[in-house]
Protein backbone atom coordinates (compact mmCIF):
# COMPACT_ATOMS: atom_id res chain seq x y z
CA UNK A 1 0.00 0.00 0.00
CA UNK A 2 1.26 3.50 -0.77
CA UNK A 3 1.85 5.85 2.13
CA UNK A 4 2.97 9.46 2.46
CA UNK A 5 4.84 8.90 5.73
CA UNK A 6 6.32 5.94 7.59
CA UNK A 7 6.67 5.55 11.35
CA UNK A 8 9.05 2.85 12.54
CA UNK A 9 7.85 1.29 15.80
CA UNK A 10 9.80 -1.98 15.49
CA UNK A 11 10.83 -3.19 18.93
CA UNK A 12 8.29 -1.04 20.75
CA UNK A 13 5.45 -2.42 22.83
CA UNK A 14 1.99 -1.19 23.75
CA UNK A 15 1.19 1.63 24.27
CA UNK A 16 4.20 3.20 22.54
CA UNK A 17 3.22 2.50 18.88
CA UNK A 18 -0.17 4.11 19.55
CA UNK A 19 1.34 7.06 21.46
CA UNK A 20 3.82 7.66 18.64
CA UNK A 21 1.13 7.30 15.98
CA UNK A 22 -0.99 9.90 17.78
CA UNK A 23 1.99 12.29 17.85
CA UNK A 24 2.97 11.61 14.24
CA UNK A 25 -0.51 12.02 12.76
CA UNK A 26 -0.51 15.64 13.92
CA UNK A 27 2.31 16.33 11.43
CA UNK A 28 0.33 14.92 8.48
CA UNK A 29 -1.69 17.03 6.08
CA UNK A 30 -5.40 16.16 5.80
CA UNK A 31 -5.91 13.18 3.49
CA UNK A 32 -2.36 11.84 3.86
CA UNK A 33 -1.67 8.20 4.71
CA UNK A 34 0.64 7.02 7.50
CA UNK A 35 2.31 3.63 7.46
CA UNK A 36 3.26 2.26 10.90
CA UNK A 37 5.77 -0.59 11.15
CA UNK A 38 5.43 -2.76 14.21
CA UNK A 39 6.33 -6.21 15.52
CA UNK A 40 3.94 -6.06 18.48
CA UNK A 41 0.92 -8.13 17.46
CA UNK A 42 -1.34 -6.05 19.72
CA UNK A 43 -1.19 -3.38 17.02
CA UNK A 44 -3.55 -5.43 14.82
CA UNK A 45 -6.40 -4.78 17.20
CA UNK A 46 -5.17 -1.52 18.73
CA UNK A 47 -4.73 0.52 15.56
CA UNK A 48 -8.32 0.07 14.29
CA UNK A 49 -9.56 0.84 17.83
CA UNK A 50 -7.41 3.97 18.02
CA UNK A 51 -8.49 5.12 14.54
CA UNK A 52 -12.18 4.63 15.31
CA UNK A 53 -11.88 6.63 18.53
CA UNK A 54 -9.88 9.49 17.04
CA UNK A 55 -11.76 9.89 13.76
CA UNK A 56 -8.91 8.67 11.57
CA UNK A 57 -9.50 6.07 8.89
CA UNK A 58 -7.99 2.61 9.33
CA UNK A 59 -7.05 1.31 5.88
CA UNK A 60 -5.79 -2.17 6.76
CA UNK A 61 -2.61 -4.09 7.35
CA UNK A 62 0.05 -6.11 5.60
CA UNK A 63 2.00 -8.76 7.45
CA UNK A 64 5.20 -10.54 6.49
CA UNK A 65 7.81 -12.39 8.56
CA UNK A 66 6.73 -10.98 11.90
CA UNK A 67 6.64 -7.43 10.65
CA UNK A 68 3.26 -5.77 10.59
CA UNK A 69 2.52 -2.72 8.47
CA UNK A 70 -0.65 -0.85 9.36
CA UNK A 71 -2.13 2.04 7.42
CA UNK A 72 -4.16 4.98 8.70
CA UNK A 73 -5.46 7.97 6.83
CA UNK A 74 -5.91 11.40 8.35
CA UNK A 75 -9.39 12.61 7.40
CA UNK A 76 -9.56 15.16 4.60
CA UNK A 77 -10.57 18.67 5.62
CA UNK B 1 -12.11 14.01 17.65
CA UNK B 2 -13.85 12.85 20.79
CA UNK B 3 -13.61 14.92 23.93
CA UNK B 4 -14.39 12.03 26.23
CA UNK B 5 -12.83 11.97 29.61
CA UNK B 6 -11.08 9.33 31.66
CA UNK B 7 -10.11 9.31 35.32
CA UNK B 8 -7.72 7.05 37.17
CA UNK B 9 -7.52 6.89 40.95
CA UNK B 10 -3.94 5.95 41.75
CA UNK B 11 -4.35 4.51 45.24
CA UNK B 12 -1.38 2.14 45.17
CA UNK B 13 2.22 3.19 45.54
CA UNK B 14 3.84 0.20 43.91
CA UNK B 15 5.93 0.18 40.79
CA UNK B 16 3.87 -2.31 38.77
CA UNK B 17 0.54 -0.68 39.58
CA UNK B 18 1.82 2.80 38.82
CA UNK B 19 3.15 1.47 35.52
CA UNK B 20 -0.29 0.14 34.57
CA UNK B 21 -1.86 3.48 35.53
CA UNK B 22 0.55 5.53 33.40
CA UNK B 23 0.29 3.15 30.42
CA UNK B 24 -3.48 3.55 30.42
CA UNK B 25 -3.28 7.31 30.97
CA UNK B 26 -0.88 7.65 28.04
CA UNK B 27 -3.02 5.48 25.79
CA UNK B 28 -6.18 7.40 26.74
CA UNK B 29 -4.48 10.73 26.00
CA UNK B 30 -3.30 9.34 22.64
CA UNK B 31 -6.90 8.39 21.88
CA UNK B 32 -7.96 12.01 22.33
CA UNK B 33 -9.36 11.57 25.82
CA UNK B 34 -9.12 14.13 28.57
CA UNK B 35 -7.24 12.23 31.29
CA UNK B 36 -7.01 13.04 35.00
CA UNK B 37 -4.99 11.01 37.49
CA UNK B 38 -6.10 11.35 41.10
CA UNK B 39 -3.26 10.35 43.44
CA UNK B 40 -4.37 9.29 46.88
CA UNK B 41 -3.10 7.35 49.92
CA UNK B 42 -0.06 5.23 48.91
CA UNK B 43 -0.40 6.63 45.40
CA UNK B 44 0.83 9.98 46.74
CA UNK B 45 4.27 8.33 46.90
CA UNK B 46 4.36 8.26 43.11
CA UNK B 47 4.29 12.06 42.87
CA UNK B 48 6.07 12.76 46.15
CA UNK B 49 9.59 14.19 46.02
CA UNK B 50 12.41 11.74 46.76
CA UNK B 51 13.61 13.62 49.80
CA UNK B 52 11.30 15.76 51.88
CA UNK B 53 11.84 18.55 54.36
CA UNK B 54 10.69 17.92 57.93
CA UNK B 55 8.26 20.86 57.70
CA UNK B 56 5.43 20.55 60.23
CA UNK B 57 5.32 16.77 60.07
CA UNK B 58 4.70 15.00 63.37
CA UNK B 59 7.16 12.32 64.50
CA UNK B 60 5.05 9.40 63.23
CA UNK B 61 4.40 11.14 59.91
CA UNK B 62 8.09 11.88 59.51
CA UNK B 63 9.02 8.25 60.25
CA UNK B 64 6.41 7.02 57.77
CA UNK B 65 7.80 9.28 55.06
CA UNK B 66 11.34 8.10 55.74
CA UNK B 67 10.25 4.45 55.54
CA UNK B 68 8.26 5.03 52.39
CA UNK B 69 10.53 7.08 50.19
CA UNK B 70 8.67 8.80 47.38
CA UNK B 71 9.39 9.44 43.74
CA UNK B 72 8.58 7.45 40.62
CA UNK B 73 12.12 6.05 40.58
CA UNK B 74 11.93 4.62 44.10
CA UNK B 75 8.81 2.46 43.87
CA UNK B 76 8.90 -1.27 44.48
CA UNK B 77 7.09 -4.19 42.86
CA UNK B 78 3.94 -5.34 44.67
CA UNK B 79 5.16 -8.92 44.38
CA UNK B 80 8.61 -10.50 44.11
CA UNK B 81 10.43 -7.34 45.17
CA UNK B 82 13.01 -9.49 46.96
CA UNK B 83 14.74 -6.57 48.67
CA UNK B 84 14.84 -4.69 45.39
CA UNK B 85 16.30 -7.48 43.24
CA UNK B 86 12.94 -8.21 41.60
CA UNK B 87 12.27 -4.55 40.89
CA UNK B 88 15.78 -4.18 39.46
CA UNK B 89 15.22 -7.18 37.19
CA UNK B 90 11.94 -5.78 35.86
CA UNK B 91 13.56 -2.38 35.28
CA UNK B 92 16.41 -3.92 33.29
CA UNK B 93 14.02 -6.11 31.29
CA UNK B 94 11.95 -3.02 30.47
CA UNK B 95 15.11 -1.32 29.22
CA UNK B 96 15.97 -4.37 27.12
CA UNK B 97 12.54 -4.31 25.49
CA UNK B 98 12.76 -0.54 24.92
CA UNK B 99 9.82 0.15 27.22
CA UNK B 100 9.80 3.61 28.77
CA UNK B 101 10.82 3.78 32.44
CA UNK B 102 8.28 4.97 35.00
CA UNK B 103 9.75 8.52 35.15
CA UNK B 104 9.71 8.57 31.32
CA UNK B 105 6.07 7.43 31.23
CA UNK B 106 5.22 10.13 33.73
CA UNK B 107 6.95 12.82 31.66
CA UNK B 108 5.16 11.52 28.56
CA UNK B 109 1.82 11.78 30.35
CA UNK B 110 2.50 15.42 31.24
CA UNK B 111 3.62 16.11 27.67
CA UNK B 112 0.32 14.66 26.45
CA UNK B 113 -1.67 16.91 28.76
CA UNK B 114 -2.65 14.38 31.44
CA UNK B 115 -3.72 16.23 34.59
CA UNK B 116 -2.27 15.16 37.94
CA UNK B 117 -4.24 15.95 41.07
CA UNK B 118 -3.46 14.96 44.66
CA UNK B 119 -5.85 14.18 47.51
CA UNK B 120 -5.64 16.72 50.33
CA UNK B 121 -7.08 14.39 52.99
CA UNK B 122 -4.37 11.77 52.43
CA UNK B 123 -1.82 14.59 52.41
CA UNK B 124 -2.99 15.76 55.84
CA UNK B 125 -2.88 12.21 57.18
CA UNK B 126 0.70 11.78 56.04
CA UNK B 127 1.78 15.29 56.97
CA UNK B 128 2.48 16.20 53.36
CA UNK B 129 2.37 19.75 52.05
CA UNK B 130 2.21 21.06 48.50
CA UNK B 131 5.99 21.63 48.52
CA UNK B 132 6.54 17.92 49.12
CA UNK B 133 5.31 17.08 45.62
CA UNK B 134 6.96 17.23 42.23
CA UNK B 135 5.91 20.17 40.08
CA UNK B 136 3.90 17.86 37.83
CA UNK B 137 0.97 17.96 40.27
CA UNK B 138 -1.48 20.50 38.88
CA UNK B 139 -3.95 20.73 41.73
CA UNK B 140 -4.68 19.64 45.28
CA UNK B 141 -8.29 18.54 45.58
CA UNK B 142 -10.87 16.48 47.45
CA UNK B 143 -13.23 13.62 46.68
CA UNK B 144 -16.03 15.86 45.39
CA UNK B 145 -13.73 17.16 42.64
CA UNK B 146 -12.89 13.59 41.69
CA UNK B 147 -16.51 12.47 41.67
CA UNK B 148 -17.64 15.43 39.65
CA UNK B 149 -15.02 14.54 37.01
CA UNK B 150 -15.77 10.81 37.23
CA UNK B 151 -19.51 11.35 36.79
CA UNK B 152 -18.71 12.88 33.40
CA UNK B 153 -16.07 10.26 32.61
CA UNK B 154 -16.53 7.38 30.22
CA UNK B 155 -13.69 5.39 31.78
CA UNK B 156 -13.00 5.57 35.51
CA UNK B 157 -10.37 3.29 37.01
CA UNK B 158 -9.13 2.54 40.51
CA UNK B 159 -5.60 1.19 40.64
Amino acid sequence: MDADHTLDCIGLYCPMPIVKTAQKIKELAPGEVLEVLSDDTGIKSDMPAWAKKTGNEYLGLEEAEGEIKVYVKKPAG
Amino acid sequence: MSEESMTIIVFSGEFDKALAAFNLANTGASMGMDVTMFFTFWGLGVVKKGSLSRGNKGFMQWMMNIMKRGGADHLKLSQMNMLGAGTGTIKSLMKKYKMPSLPESMALAKEQGVRFVACTTSMALMGLEEDDFVGDVDEFVGAATYLSLASEGKVNLFI
